[in-house]
Order: structure tokens, then sequence, then C-alpha cells
């Protein structure tokens, strides 16, 4: 496949890697906040051929993972009200709520549907027009798009009866959070390559200019992987800070300025709870009040109270701060088949990576 | 969840959609988020949109980097 397979040449790895080796003499930390990187990484087995003063930790970067448990509990609610249809990513579908999850809710009998794309969900507003379609709004800047052009279509077409649930992030709050909080050392950013299509490279100059931590906008190939790392470890020898773009085939320094518009037409920024980290200011999206008949919280339900799953550490392996094989549950009692957490849920969840590939 | 996979646009239809073909395989998805598309050109696919078009110049300069180089 044309982009993918020239970006898996053994050769040109082992170069870069020999590259990495001779410059890297300093211990650090590089972390990584996107799980498609943290799968990419794991799948390839980068962790393995790296010299081992340089250390990955994967943070917070799977939206699923980052849900926190009370969402999951609004929308079993919402989905079990009459005439109602609820619209996901798959991914969602086996997140534990307090007591229930999507899947047990559907083998219920509740109308759950896992589409591929938020217009799909549309498609389904339009095909059931005396029940009340709501999507799961979860995502990164990467999805948000999509959801706020599907939220203008609906108005053009005056399509009534579809609404969003949002939970949408934005990223760098979350990194800033992370640097703040001072419990991991991080030394360098692995960017994420497709949230940063849409956002560009500026807004992580905080993080370079406050922090003096290098950022680096990679791709998800191992060629890119391994010469992001070699950017960053270059940038932290050379005691530079900056945020540079590896991944320049698809990201512009000032991202797509039309899905941004689409973003900020649609959604305005807000604080967020993210699962294991707490509310963060400034670091999730909601629809704005003009949008308001396409904002599934105009629907009261009475949502169950928040129970976390005992013994569950997904808050700390978010975090960065411990790896899942020193949480007492991993492989234990929580598995992909049996999850007590959603990091072990989701395929990009880094409890689920660490299950598959190590 | 935000995988997001390169294609060739094929075609290019009034509403805004596209024919997008990745490994042999056909997909249909939105062009909304960057309409200045044309067929031939390959995009970045993420969930039913195109994202971004890949830019083919820029494509190359980790082999440039890379390739030439003796350690």
């Amino acid at each position: 496949m044309r982009y993918v397979d020239e970006y898996r040449d053994k050769e040109i790895a082992q170069k870069i890697l020999r590259q990495i080796k001779s410059i890297s003499k300093k211990k650090i930390n590089l972390m990584e906040v996107c799980g498609t990187h943290t799968v990419a990484i794991f799948r390839n087995g980068i962790r393995k051929i790296l010299p081992t003063n340089i250390n990955l930790i994967s943070g917070p970067g799977c939206p699923v993972c980052v849900t926190p448990i009370s969402y999951i509990d609004e929308i079993i609610a919402l989905s079990r009200e009459e005439d109602f249809i609820i619209t996901t990513f798959g991914d969602m579908m086996k997140v534990p709520g307090s007591t229930s999850t999507l899947e047990k809710e559907k083998t219920d009998g509740t109308d759950i549907r896992i589409v591929y794309s938020t217009l799909d969900a549309l498609k389904i507003a339009q095909d059931n027009s005396s029940k009340e379609i709501v999507f799961m709004g979860v995502g990164f800047e990467t999805t948000s798009p999509t959801i706020a052009s599907a939220i203008l279509k609906a108005q053009k077409e005056k399509i009534k009866n579809f609404s969003v649930l949002s939970v949408a992030k934005i990223m760098p709050p979350a990194m800033k959070a992370l640097l703040e909080g001072k419990e991991v050392n991080i030394d360098g950013f692995i960017c994420p390559g497709h949230v940063s299509v849409i956002i560009g490279s500026k807004p992580y100059t905080f993080i370079t200019t406050q922090h003096k931590i290098p950022c680096v906008i990679c791709g998800f190939e191992p060629l890119d992987i391994l010469q992001s790392i070699y950017m960053l470890v270059k940038q932290i020898e050379d005691g530079r800070a900056e945020v540079e773009i590896q991944y320049e085939r698809a990201v512009k320094p000032e991202g797509n300025k039309i899905a941004l518009d689409k973003i900020n037409e649609v959604f305005k920024v807000a604080d967020s709870d993210w699962r294991g980290i707490g509310n963060i200011s400034l670091s999730g999206l909601e629809i704005k009040d003009k949008y308001e008949q396409f904002n599934a919280r105009k629907f009261e339900v009475e949502i169950e109270e928040t129970r976390e799953p005992r013994g569950c550490r997904c808050g700390e392996v978010l975090r960065g701060a411990i790896t899942p094989p020193e949480c007492s549950l991993f492989r234990k009692i929580c598995s992909p088949e049996n999850p007590q957490g959603a990091c072990m849920v989701s395929s990009e969840g880094t409890c689920a990576a660490y299950y598959k590939y190590n | 969840m935000c995988l997001a996979i390169p294609g060739k646009v094929r075609k290019i239809f009034d509403d805004h959609t596209a024919e997008i073909e990745i490994g042999g395989i056909v997909k249909s998805a939105s062009l909304d988020l960057i309409p200045q598309v044309v067929v031939g050109d390959y995009v970045l696919l993420h969930a039913g949109f195109a994202i971004e078009v890949i830019d083919q110049e820029k494509a190359l300069e980790i082999f440039r980097a890379w390739e030439g180089k003796v350690d």
C-alpha cells in the first residue's frame, strides 16, 4: 500500500536506529500521547530495539480510555428511553459503566448501533424519523470535525431527530496537566500525528517555551516513529526544545483550517473530566447554544451513581505513573475478554497493548 | 481511535463525496473537510472523512535524508 509499505523499510530502520544509538547519551523518558502510536510502537517492537537509556511511556492518548464512567452511565440511561437509538463507534461497546455496558444493554434489547462514520448516524436518523438518534461524541481533534460536520449537515437538511452527547476532548491541555502534575518525568513528547493534521503545530508551543521540553509530531509507520525518536534525542542532546514536524507529508504548521472552522462553529471550549486525570481546564468541546437542538443533553434522564471498579489502576496507567503489570488486576481478573477498566477494553488502550504484545 | 489510512481518490461526486481506493478496496468518503481534493490525490481517511491530502514531495524527504547516509 502506497504511503504505508515504504515506511516499513528494514534497512533504513536499522540506519536510523544506529544513529539513535550513536548520539543518545542521556537517560530519557519519551511519552507518546496517542493510542494509535501506542499500538504501532508495540506492534513493531520498537520498545525492545531502542537502547536501554531511552524509555517510552504511554500517556492519555486513547479517547475510549479517558472517557469518564459517568458518561457511559449517561448514554446507557438514554439508551433505555423509549424510541431512542444510540449510535456509536464500535470501541465504546465494551467500556464498563458503573453497573453495565452498551454491549449488555444491546443484548437486553435496547437499540444500539455501531457506525463507521457520523454520517452513518445521520442516515439512521433520516431513515427513522419517529425516533431520537443520539451519537456518542467521543474523540480528540481528529474526530471532532467529523462530529461538527454531521451537526452542520443535520441543520442544513433540517434533520430534527439527530443529536450528539459530546465528550470530545482537546489534547494539548492534557499534556499541560501531566507536566504540571510532575508525577512523571517527561523529557520529550511524541506528539499525535492525526490530531496535528487538524490542529497543526502551534498548540504545542507552550510545551517548548514554558516547559523547555522538545516535541516532535510523528507519523504512524516504523520509520516515522524511529525518525521522530531520533529527532527528539537530537534536540535533547543539543539542549534545544522546539516543535518539529516529522509527519510532514500530512501535517502543516497551520493544520486544516476548514476542519478547525467547523469545530469552532459548532463547539465551545469547556472544562472536561478525564478519567484518571480529573477535571482539566478548557480541555473539552461542548456544543454551542446556537446548536442546542443537536445537543443530547437537552434530554433529561436519571443517571445512576458512579461506581469505580475496585482495584483498577487505569488512572495511574493513563498518567504514565505505572505500567499495566504493576496493577494487581492485570492478567489475573482483567483481560480483553473480561476488562475491568477502559485501558483494557480499547484496542488502543495501554493495558490491552501490554496484554497482547508483551 | 485517531487511526487514518492513506488512499487514492478515484472519483469525486457532486455531493462532496468521493470514491477512495485503499489497498484494493474502494470506500466512500466525505470531502467536507478538504474540498480542494482532485482525482488522483492521495488522502488520509478517518471515520468516513478525508482529513488531509498527502504531500507527495514531502513524503519522499525521509528517504532523501537516510538513503544516501553512511553511518
